[in-house]
């Protein structure tokens, strides 16, 4: 891996720019990479669409933006009709599975999707969807190193969180290994 | 130099630049923040009001940015270092206080998170266009230094170099961010207290009836007191003699204004931070600054895959300009190239400084984004032919 | 205010000592009642035994704008309508400074009228002296936000009628702590009220009348200064107490003088202190607020 771009989409409140920090933080802080993290935002606080771009790579950064994603990680339709474009030819999509829907996708792609908001729920935290989603991220692309994403998670969330959100990160992993090994 | 350890954040983080800017900040010594809500530029004092009850600073946030500009300036003439953070309509507003600052040689820090401008222009969008405002903008004649970082770890770095260069100097120091650079998130190595390199204010050590405020002692920058140390002394926007009294005459202005400038201009070689790269047997150089610098960089290496011949010149301190490094250069290339995010200011002093003997480029952009670096790659392309 | 340079180590005036005779002569037009308010307040801080070395100055811009330059503290002389947020920082980065803005009804309530309403909002102990002269003394006496209807001011030839600011009842209702008016004839009074503003924690406001005799006197056909001090005389009333919305002044009319508001009211650094304390209990060290015993 010389250098891979990134882009997480979803709506406001779902979590998705600490999605990305806490991949950023990963291979910025705990898997010897660099990683630039640039965000869009509307101007509304919640529900609009918004978005976090990562940059991983070996080298350094100079482009900041991410212009062509290599993955595209969208957790609402709007965010998967938005980026899903602009992504590259054999680019992997996240997605998840019960909100997006990627029927018409070229088969070049690769699709891989999880009802993250579902397994939340049955974690008894909806709004750990965007840590499940990281964990599924983790295992089906392996552009950043497990332990330190977990590693990552531990502390970039409150601390009487920590448990719970390692058990997404987990259900989530185990799930991506399980849609791999079936693939 | 002191280095105060509660306001050192040491380690390794995952920080915005805006964030970094707060730390560099705390590292600093700066222990007084006033500001006004603005973006891209609050994040740095939603921080800062976090981090200062556990260190004992003090953070207000005032009515407006005429009220924070010049809170600062009375923060400072009590004996702390003091910052004050904004974004270009914020900016214009401070304008008033950059002068009052550059006049009674107040050590103090503007940041200026730029956005798209003029007017309210693109708040969430980078710019670079506040750069001729950072240096002219206030009326009268003076000169203050500018600094431009093009990451998160420059945040924190420069944003110390900036509180340094303040004290040094006792002089108005613009730290030109950028939207980009100001929500661009990267890693951040903090370092330990004592690795930190901190300028301490230079109180003097005469006695009240043997010091006099404006008088230069030694160098360029006289010496300074703080509020309730018994020197009755006495401050003023207006011109001054060396006693700080009022002098409305054209020598006082000539000797004051003249010292006020040539404290900059006279230390610029001294005063400047640049990177230069293979500049040495280079057809075009590229002159940039802040976060263009690193968008640069990709143009550059576009041309050079095309076989161009490219140096790169990135300036860190962009007032004073480093004059004799650019006129060297101007000396030995075909064209220099100046990306930036304006239609066309660092790019006149460059074609100045070049004076005819190499051409100047510019390649605008009017900002809400980077630049594509093909255009620059083009740009360098077009004249290395 | 005298003048005259002292004869060899006798001073010939008490508050010389308080003056920077070196500046000397001012640039007060003869009449002025801006003198008259300065040799007060250097009477108030020698009653009341200040370290002066622990007392500053702050002034914005105009005729009254220059009292920080003449006075024998440390001394700011700043921009138009600043003053008060420049004392805020001074004042919150040392509290052990007694701060104090001198300025004049253009600086503090028009240019800076936002500032004076926040910081008395937020109780930042300063005290605040306004010399209300009622207009723009020295760009050549223009209409000001204390102008009283219909007097004729040189950008209003033909007479002021924007209703002018009631200064205590502004000063009053933003939460000021201590509200008084007097007028420059007033002096004993003045006197004591700029001691007990100072000694009051918290944002104090005190309005002075005061006579511009070479513009508004003169181009209001109303005489010189001492004609002014006839009219405060005859005309002022002291009614301590008296609710400030009463106040107001009308063009020669009655003046409502006294202490108007006097109240408790946490400063800014106590209430500071007091929500971290709350907040972060042992991990915030309380903030020296200058108030401490």
């Amino acid at each position: 891996m010389a250098t891979v771009e990134l882009k997480f989409g979803g709506f406001g409140g779902q979590g998705v720019i600490l999605a990305g920090i806490i991949i950023g933080k990963a291979a910025s802080l705990y898997d010897n990479k660099d990683a630039t993290l640039t965000q869009a935002f509307g101007p509304e606080a919640r529900g609009s669409a918004c978005s976090a771009q990562v940059i991983v790579s070996d080298d350094r950064i100079l482009y900041p933006y991410v212009s062509s994603p290599d993955v595209l990680v969208a957790m609402s339709q709007d965010a998967f009709t938005r980026f899903s474009p602009e992504v590259k030819d054999d680019a992997i999509l996240v997605v998840e599975s019960e909100l997006v829907d990627t029927s018409g996708v070229d088969p070049a792609k690769r699709v891989y999707g999880i009802p993250a908001t579902r397994i939340a729920e049955e974690l008894g935290r909806k709004m750990v969807l965007n840590i499940v989603m990281v964990g599924f991220f983790t295992a089906v692309t392996g552009v950043v190193d497990r332990e330190a994403v977990r590693r990552s998670v531990r502390d970039s969330v409150p601390p009487s969180t920590i448990n719970l959100n390692l058990k997404a990160f987990d259900k989530g992993y185990e799930y991506g290994r399980k849609v791999l090994a079936e693939a | 130099m002191t280095v105060d350890p509660k306001g050192v954040l040491t380690g390794h983080h995952y920080l915005d630049g805006d964030h970094a800017c707060c730390e560099g900040a705390l590292a600093a010594g700066c222990r007084f923040a006033a500001g006004y809500p603005i973006t891209p530029s609050t994040e740095v004092v939603e921080r800062i009001s976090a981090r200062f009850p556990m260190i004992g600073g003090v953070f207000i946030q005032m009515e407006d940015e005429l009220a924070s500009s010049i809170a600062v300036l009375g923060a400072a003439w009590a004996g702390k270092k003091s910052m004050t953070v904004t974004s270009g309509p914020g900016f214009s507003l401070m304008m008033e206080h950059i002068g009052l600052a550059a006049m009674t040689e107040t050590p103090v820090v503007f940041v200026n998170v730029q956005r798209g401008g003029p007017s309210t222009g693109l708040p969430t969008l980078p710019g670079q266009a506040d750069m001729m405002q950072a240096r002219w903008g206030s009326h009268g004649d003076y000169e203050i230094i500018a600094l431009c970082p093009n990451s998160p770890q420059e945040c924190f770095d420069l944003t110390i170099e900036a509180f340094n260069l303040s004290e040094k100097y006792r002089v108005p120091v613009m730290f030109m961010m950028d939207e980009c650079v100001g929500h661009m998130t990267e890693r951040v190595i903090i370092p330990k207290p004592e690795e930190l390199h901190v300028v301490d204010r230079k109180f003097t050590s005469r006695p009240p009836g043997e010091y006099l405020p404006y008088k230069v002692y030694d160098g360029w920058v006289p010496e300074m007191v703080k509020a309730g140390d018994g020197y009755r002394f006495h401050i003023t926007g207006l011109t001054h003699n060396e006693v700080g009294y009022p002098a409305m005459n054209w020598q006082a202005q000539e000797k004051l204004v003249r010292r006020l400038i040539d404290k900059i201009r006279k230390n610029a070689d001294e005063i400047a931070m640049y990177e230069e790269a293979d500049t040495e047997d280079a057809d075009v150089v590229v002159l940039s600054y802040g976060i263009t610098s690193r968008v640069a960089m990709r143009g550059v290496e576009m041309a050079r895959a095309q076989g161009a011949k490219v140096g790169t010149l990135r300036l860190i301190v962009v007032w004073p300009m480093p004059e004799t490094k650019i006129r060297e250069i101007a000396g030995k290339v075909k064209a220099i190239v100046v990306p930036e995010m304006n239609y066309g200011q660092v790019a006149l002093e460059v074609e100045r400084l070049a004076g005819g003997r190499t051409q100047t480029v510019l390649v605008p952009h009017g900002g809400g984004t980077v630049h594509d670096p093909e255009a620059i790659a083009r740009a360098i392309l077009e004249v290395s032919r | 205010m005298t003048t005259q340079v002292a004869e060899a180590n006798t001073p010939i005036n008490p508050v010389e000592p308080f003056l920077r005779m070196d500046r000397m002569p001012h640039i007060w037009c003869p009449g002025c009642g801006i003198g008259t308010t300065v040799n007060c307040f250097a009477r108030a801080l020698t009653s009341s035994g200040y370290d002066l070395d622990k007392v500053a100055i702050v002034s914005g811009i105009g005729c009254t704008g220059r009292v920080a330059g003449y006075l024998n503290l440390d001394s700011f002389h700043t921009t138009h309508g600043r003053a008060i947020p420049f004392a805020t920082g001074l004042k919150l980065a040392n509290p052990e400074l007694k701060v104090v803005v001198y300025s004049g009804d253009g600086d503090l309530i028009a240019i800076g009228g936002n500032h004076l309403i926040h910081a008395a909002r937020r109780n930042i102990d300063i005290t605040v002296v306004c010399v209300n002269n009622m207009l723009y003394g020295m760009t050549g006496g223009q209409v000001g936000p204390a102008t009283p209807n219909t007097a004729i001011a040189s950008t209003a030839p033909y007479g002021a009628f924007e209703q002018p600011f009631n200064l205590p009842f502004l000063a009053d209702s933003c939460g000021a702590v201590y509200v008084a008016r007097w007028t420059s004839y007033h002096v004993r009074q003045m006197t004591r009220a700029m001691r007990e503003a100072m000694a009051k924690p918290g944002f104090s406001f005190i309005e002075i009348v005061a006579p511009c005799p070479t513009l508004y006197q003169r181009r209001n056909r109303l005489g010189d200064g001492l004609d002014a001090m006839k009219y405060y005389k005859q005309r002022s009333t002291r009614k301590d107490g008296a609710s400030t919305r009463d106040v107001d002044i009308d063009f020669q009319g009655d003046i409502v003088v006294g202490k108007f508001i006097d109240r408790e009211r946490p400063t800014f650094l106590q209430a500071m202190n007091h929500r971290f304390t709350e907040r972060l209990g042992s991990r915030y060290t309380p903030y020296p607020t200058g108030l401490e015993d």
